[in-house]
């Protein structure tokens, strides 16, 4: 054994180290100096020009704006609901668009179609399809007798309309994976199901559902991380509005980087980066233990 | 072949003229040599708003100024409004990629520019320009920048024809002013716009009552930046947030205010359908534009406070026009010739040309023609009496903080009370004062 740990180490590096050289360049200066110097400047007071060393006064500050608490929990709030609502849509679609229906190719790229549509332009046509007064919603709900509320100016349902609108972009890329993921299961299960008389409610209990585990935990993971730091779609639609109410924690970054508060906006990106790595880490590490053991 | 000796003969020319004039001329700013720049073209940039109304007025400054100076072209280019607007400029001042000449507002969100470093100064003109628009774009005693538009007021622009129709009188106290409120909801008339679909448009009554804040309790700009006096802890100032709430709990606003934009909210008060709307008056002239024919239909009242003697009108500097310190050489001389005609009643013509004047101009030997729409004449009557106008808070004071306009949307639409509001504005202030390193924070 101790024989072939020299041989294993020269096969490890066929090539000379500095091969490595031109990508650590990039990697650094792209990645490594910025994250390093982005920790630096979220201690500063940074003005336009000059930066002055506060400590941790940035942080101080920004855990006391009242807008933040708030964004925490709409950030929370935001993510749940979206990867939830992906997760059992994108399941049922998959389902259904895996199975004999008529024009299965064709519902499949509707189904995909809005994930290809810039989130900008999506939260632009929402917005004034849910206008309180003259949106499309609101009028065809007015024709069957019904008082629509304003999605986007109520403060109660501002938020949970922009998820809406969230789910219906992202669904799309969910069923995606749980057709890949429901495709990829053997057929002898359910050739074997089918002797035993299993119910189509079995079939998707016992088989469809542990055997699609992987592309659920790709699900989550994905859309909870897309929650969790979901700007473009909020900014749209919202701008954090009214008030506060639909602010989550990168919008309320976003705004203290536009009243040109760089270091304590910068801070704030530190404290996002804290939160979605202490969210994601563990659950990725938990996920990924769980499919080892299946 | 020909086309190619032409810059050389051009440069031939230039340089016998300098050195023929170098001997007499005593190289002052802004006089034209026009046999000395008889090659060099000069080619500026200008960076705007691109609110329909400012482009209009900047190209025709541009064009003007061209017609005057053939060898200086300008270029007109466009940026968003508001927080965006200010993200771009800061960030093309901090990266030297500024265009050649900008505009920009004056007042606090201009000394958020660290005019000392960024940009360059513009004392030359010092002596064709007013007062108040000097204290607006000067910091250390020096001045960098040139009006750009006309003075405007923060107030309440109203629906003459429905105050007729209604028997109403103007309001000079928040009293008489909300008893006008009370008729005209029996009326069946919106009394009061609100368009938080454009949150800016939301915080008139809390800034707008600078003056009546001020008469209240005199110097308290100065108190305010020293972090002495506070809006929670001020009556007159806290007045602002409970007018703001009272008008929403008593259900005078507009049903649509939270969704409605600007644009609606000029439309349903020439149309009568609101009969006031609290807003900056310069926006009399897209009213006008929308809605030909109002130019008499509307008028305008200072915001009313507490004491009807004291009750006045809160006054905006206009925009400035400055030039950042990445312009050099030749460009600089021909931007600070175009300052020079901008700050001219050559450039006020100019400006009056591209857009109905909506206020008072800040150029000395400017006047407003007689043919002002009433809402500009109602804005004149305030000026020219003594004490009953005043600059807004952000001329008199640095400290304005980023999330007002939320937080009145907040307390409009009466998801936050008037005193929380107050606290918390207070608290948002804080980082503004400290990021520019106030004393006291």
């Amino acid at each position: 054994m101790a024989g072939l740990a020299p041989a294993a180490g020269r096969k490890r590096s066929p090539y000379p180290s500095w091969f490595y050289l031109p990508a650590a360049i990039v990697y650094a200066v792209l990645f490594l100096v910025p994250t390093v110097t982005s920790f630096y400047f979220s201690l500063t007071r940074w003005s336009i020009f000059d930066s002055q060393f506060i400590g941790f006064d940035n942080y101080v500050t920004f855990f006391r704006e009242p807008a933040l608490v708030s964004g925490l929990w709409h950030t929370v709030v935001y993510a749940v609901i979206t990867s939830g609502l992906k997760v059992v849509l994108g399941l049922g679609l998959a389902v259904l668009l895996t199975s004999q229906i008529i024009g299965r190719g064709y519902l499949r790229s509707v189904v995909f179609f809005p994930v290809l549509v810039s989130t900008i332009g999506v939260g632009l046509t929402f917005t004034i399809l849910l206008d309180p007064e003259e949106g499309l919603i609101n009028e065809s709900l007015s024709l069957i007798g019904i008082q629509g509320p304003g999605w986007l100016t109520d403060p109660s349902f501002a938020l949970f309309s922009v998820a809406l609108v969230d789910v219906w972009k992202g669904v799309g890329l969910a069923t995606l994976i749980y057709i890949a993921g429901i495709v990829s299961i053997p057929q002898e299960y359910f050739e074997a199901a089918r002797v035993d008389g299993a119910t189509a409610w079995q079939n998707f209990r016992s088989i469809v559902l542990p055997l699609a585990r992987p592309a659920t935990f790709t699900v989550i993971l994905l859309s909870l991380i897309g929650g969790l730091r979901s700007f473009d779609l909020i900014w749209a639609m919202t701008r954090g509005g009214p008030g506060f109410t639909s602010d989550v924690i990168a919008s309320v970054i976003y705004k203290q980087y536009q009243a040109g508060f760089y270091g304590l906006s910068t801070a704030g990106n530190v404290v996002l980066f804290l939160l979605v790595t202490a969210i994601i880490f563990p659950l990725s590490r938990y996920l990924n233990k769980k499919e080892v053991d299946l | 072949m020909t086309r190619r000796h032409t810059p050389r003969i051009a440069i031939a020319v230039f340089s016998a003229a300098t050195l023929a004039l170098g001997a007499c001329s005593a190289g002052s700013l802004g006089s034209s040599d026009d046999e000395g720049s008889g090659g060099s073209k000069v080619a500026l940039s200008f960076l705007t708003d691109n609110q329909p109304e400012t482009v209009k007025i900047a190209e025709g400054l541009a064009a003007d100024f061209t017609a005057k100076n053939p060898d200086i072209t300008i270029k007109v280019e466009t940026r968003p409004q508001g927080t965006e607007g200010d993200n771009i400029v800061k960030t093309r001042l901090s990266t030297g990629d500024m265009t050649d000449i900008f505009m920009y507002n004056s007042g606090s969100l201009m000394q958020a520019l660290a005019p000392q470093k960024n940009l360059t100064a513009l004392d030359d003109f010092a002596g064709q320009l007013d007062d108040n628009f000097k204290k607006a774009v000067g910091s250390d005693g020096k001045i960098y920048g040139v009006p750009f538009g006309n003075y405007m007021a923060g107030a309440i622009l109203y629906n003459k024809e429905v105050y007729d129709k209604n028997g109403l009188k103007v309001p000079t106290t928040w009293d008489e002013f909300q008893a006008n409120n009370a008729k005209l909801k029996a009326a069946g008339v919106d009394p009061v716009i609100q368009t938080y679909g454009e949150t800016w448009t939301s915080q008139l009554f809390i800034l707008g009552d600078y003056h009546n804040v001020e008469a209240a309790t005199p110097g308290w700009a100065d108190q305010y930046t020293k972090n002495q006096a506070k809006y929670a802890t001020t009556p007159a100032a806290k007045a602002g947030f409970d007018h703001l709430q009272q008008v929403h709990d008593a259900g005078y606003v507009n049903k649509d205010f939270a969704s409605a934009k600007l644009t609606d909210g000029l439309n349903k008060l020439a149309k009568g359908q609101g009969a006031q709307y609290p807003i900056l008056s310069a926006m009399v002239s897209q009213l006008i534009a929308d809605n030909p024919g109002s130019e008499n239909k509307i008028g305008l009242f200072a915001i009313p406070g507490a004491d009807a003697a004291k009750n006045g009108l809160t006054v905006w500097a206009p925009n400035g026009l400055y030039i950042p310190s990445s312009t050099t050489g030749d460009k600089l001389e021909a931007a600070k010739k175009f300052a020079g005609f901008v700050a001219s009643p050559d450039g006020c013509a100019s400006m009056g040309k591209a857009s109905t004047p909506t206020g008072p101009y800040a150029v000395t030997g400017c006047k407003l023609p007689d043919s002002v729409p009433q809402a500009v004449k109602d804005m004149q009557t305030y000026i020219d009496k003594q004490g009953a106008s005043s600059l807004a808070l952000e001329f008199l004071s640095p400290v304005k903080g980023p999330a007002l306009e939320q937080i009145c949307v907040e307390v409009g639409s009466g998801i936050r009370k008037a005193d929380a509001a107050a606290k918390l504005y207070d608290e948002d202030v804080k980082k503004q004062a400290q990021q520019l390193g106030l004393e006291g924070w």
